[in-house]
């Protein structure tokens, strides 16, 4: 490609023909701030914070450098006094309509704006007060909260619903002063077709949306004697919460998360990996009964809630394709409260069992009907990485001087085909290495073609004569896309994985949230699925059907994949939702 | 679906949703539909009501909060129908130094609702206007097409009641 020079702040640099301002400004090692701006998917130049000096000839001025492109042999400066100064008022009259409650805001010490405040010399947060609006909170989702209060309008939520999601629930109503992000007619967000990905929340650069915290019932259920409280950890979580103690982004911190979450009192320590691979036993046996006896395909996984959601929404008519596993999270409830409670002799009204999740939408899902295997909520909590990384905080503890820990019998066992569940293409990949042995007694591992981040994936495998067709997507409006083309009877796939969010659970919802400056340069889908994947490598036994937990399970209690009390423990239903 | 604004019960008929439904058809796959489609929609109703806009969103696949923010974003459109007696109240410069911001207050409190909306039985609607020419009986308003002028708070009671015989 062609590439032309530019100057920023002295220092030549060459970038390609059509880049911004701002990725040249990178290239030459200057960070410009950002607020509004998400690469590729809300590129509107509205806050204006990004302002930079440009001089193409004629002078310098002020222009939004996130969208500027480069001519040749501009001149660029990015901390002159008058960008400064600029960048100052702006952040002034930013303040002056937002609630500046930083002491009691759940983003404090990681906002976006709290810190261009403090970078930017902010003396007087209160300079151009005057008439403001009032805002009620949004409490009607059972993940979340919406303060428009704090909100700043620099609608990257409602970018990424509308575009990464292809749902758009949220947006901008009313206009100038009176502007709000909200939805249609003022629904609460819970009446309305958000399928609680929680991508809104992972964006904001402010505490406008926030999950709902449940940490105190967390700690009033460890400190009462008579409860057992249990706790499991999805995969993605370990790939994360590191995130959360400074560390960089693709940190694997499995051994110090369980060591953090024995100090925080929990009875026991489980991994939601070992639910992933009875997930994969059921799945997998689902997949081969519906091949063989002319069951609905394309079967399509059902380990993501929000996933879920958004079929009952949007494709109703699709839902008989879900597999009828219920996900590891519930997976894990239900063996915890009926075959561990049997084992261990624990009434299982008294177990507590709380989920550390990269997940907003599991919130949502552990209310849903038909979730109950031992007549008890299978998972009575379930937390972001991000609670788990304030509880940690909280509790004192020093994260970093850990030394790591191992999981807990038998719950905590697992394979390095559970562990890639956190990844778009993992589920498939790990349901792959259990069909194909289960057809043909061979025992492939590696399944590269349905790795790595793109949005949308296709192979084919022949397996035992017959030409499998898979497809994996990851995103919903990548779903979307996806849905339609089998709907439309241009695509016949077998199976097909579908993750909510872009890049699967690494890129949950319930992350931690990383700054835009960062993100739109790093990719922290593949930085943290990279963490799966080496464990994965490294893992002793790397397919679920090998998992001698697994075979315990199945031996003392389920009999078989797909045996009766299987389906009465490990399955459920789905119903049909509208578009609101 | 709820909306959160209350209005007088939706009275859509038939033969309106066919027209709505023929001017989505013929708009639809054109870039820019919405502004176009709203129009119509608005023409053939009167109003944009929850009803009206979920025709559009369901026939279109543009997401419900598009729409509502579309429509909320401009003054020509409104979710409110007009009441059988539209109350417009000046709120020009002279009118409004006489008072006239006491009387639309009044007038909001008395019929319970804001400005731009309907009561619920479908009997007044409450608008405010710019100056209708009339500044030497300021404050002025109207009710459809009687102007009642040089008025106090205390008139608002005995205007209402007389539309409400």
């Amino acid at each position: 490609m062609e590439n032309i020079t530019v100057k920023v702040n002295g220092v030549e640099v060459s970038v390609p023909k059509g880049a911004t301002v701002l990725e040249a400004a990178h290239a030459a090692g200057f960070e410009i701030p950002t607020l509004c701006y998400m690469k590729e998917i809300n590129e509107i130049g509205a806050c204006r914070i990004c302002v930079v000096e440009v001089n193409e000839g004629r002078g310098f001025r002020l222009v939004a450098g996130c969208v500027y492109p480069c001519t040749d042999n501009m001149e660029i400066l990015t901390a002159s006094p008058k960008v400064i100064e600029s960048r100052k008022k702006t952040l002034e009259l930013i303040l002056s309509t937002h609630d500046r409650k930083c002491l009691s805001c759940v983003r404090s010490g990681n906002c976006e704006l709290q810190k261009l405040c403090k970078d930017y010399g902010i003396e007087d947060a209160s300079k151009y007060d005057g008439a403001n609006n009032v805002y009620e909170v949004d409490n009607s989702a059972a993940h979340m909260y919406r303060d428009n209060n704090k909100c700043i309008l620099c609608r990257r939520c409602v970018a990424v619903c509308a575009k990464t999601q292809g749902i758009g629930v949220i947006g901008a109503n009313e206009r100038g002063f009176k502007t709000y992000i909200g939805s249609a007619f003022d629904m609460g967000l819970g009446e309305t077709s958000c399928v609680s990905c929680g991508q809104c929340i992972a964006v904001c650069p402010v505490g406008a949306i926030a999950e709902k915290d449940y940490i105190k019932p967390v700690l009033e259920a460890i400190a009462d004697p008579e409860k057992v409280v249990l706790v499991q950890t999805a995969p993605a979580v370990r790939a994360g919460l590191g995130e959360c103690f400074g560390l960089p982004i693709g940190t694997n911190v499995e051994g110090k998360m369980v060591a953090a979450l024995r100090r925080l009192g929990f009875d026991k320590v489980f991994d939601t990996d070992f639910a992933a691979d009875l997930t994969i036993m059921e799945e997998a046996n689902e997949f081969l009964d519906r091949v063989k006896n002319g069951g609905k395909l394309p079967l399509i996984t059902s380990c993501s809630p929000g996933w879920v959601k958004y079929c009952e929404h949007y494709f109703p008519e699709m839902t008989e394709n879900l597999s009828s596993c219920k996900s590891p999270q519930q997976m894990f409830g239900a063996v915890a409260k009926t075959y561990y409670a049997e084992k261990m002799g624990i009434d299982p009204k008294n177990i507590v069992m709380v989920s550390i999740m990269p997940c907003t939408a599991k919130k949502f899902e552990i209310g849903r009907d038909d979730q109950n295997a031992a007549g008890v909520p299978d998972v009575d909590y379930s937390l972001t990485t991000r609670e788990l990384g304030r509880m940690i905080e909280r509790a004192g503890i020093n994260f970093l001087g850990l030394a790591d820990e191992k999981f807990d019998d038998p719950l905590g066992l697992s394979t390095g085909a559970a562990v890639i569940f956190g990844a778009t293409g993992g589920v498939m990949e790990a349901a792959l290495r259990t069909a194909v042995y289960t057809l043909t007694g061979e025992n492939p591992i590696d399944f590269p073609e349905v790795r790595g981040t793109e949005g949308i994936k296709e192979a084919t495998y022949n397996v035992a004569g017959m030409d499998v067709k898979v497809a994996v997507a990851s995103g919903l409006a990548n779903a979307k896309e996806l849905l339609e083309k089998v709907q439309n009877g241009e695509a016949d796939y077998h199976f097909i994985e579908i993750m909510g969010c872009p890049g699967g659970c690494v890129n949950g919802g319930g992350q931690p949230q990383v700054a835009m400056g960062i993100r739109n340069f790093v990719d922290i889908r593949a930085e943290r699925a990279k963490v799966l994947y080496n464990i994965d490598a490294e893992m002793p036994v790397r397919q679920s059907h090998e998992n001698p937990a697994i075979k315990a399970l199945y031996d003392e209690f389920l009999e078989k994949p797909g045996s009766h009390k299987a389906h009465e423990l490990l399955h459920t239903t789905y119903v049909k939702r509208s578009i609101n | 679906m709820n909306s959160a604004k209350a209005t007088v019960p939706f009275k859509g008929t038939k033969e309106q949703e066919a027209q709505l439904l023929a001017v989505i058809a013929e708009k639809k796959d054109t870039q820019g539909a919405l502004m176009p489609i709203l129009q119509k929609a608005q023409e053939i109703y009167g109003y944009l009501p929850i009803e009206v806009q979920k025709i559009i969103s369901d026939n279109t696949g543009i997401p419900m909060e598009k729409i509502y923010g579309v429509v909320t974003f401009y003054a020509q459109f409104s979710l409110y129908p007009k009441g059988e007696y539209t109350i417009s109240v000046c709120l020009g410069t002279a009118c409004y130094v006489k008072g006239a911001g006491d009387i639309y207050d009044k007038l909001q409190e008395k019929l319970g609702i804001a400005g731009g909306e309907c009561t619920p039985d479908g009997k007044f609607s409450l608008e405010a206007c710019r100056c209708i020419g009339a500044c030497g009986l300021a404050p002025v308003l109207t009710v459809n097409e009687d102007v009642f002028g040089r008025l106090t708070v205390d008139d608002v009671d005995k205007i209402i009641d007389k539309y409400n015989a």
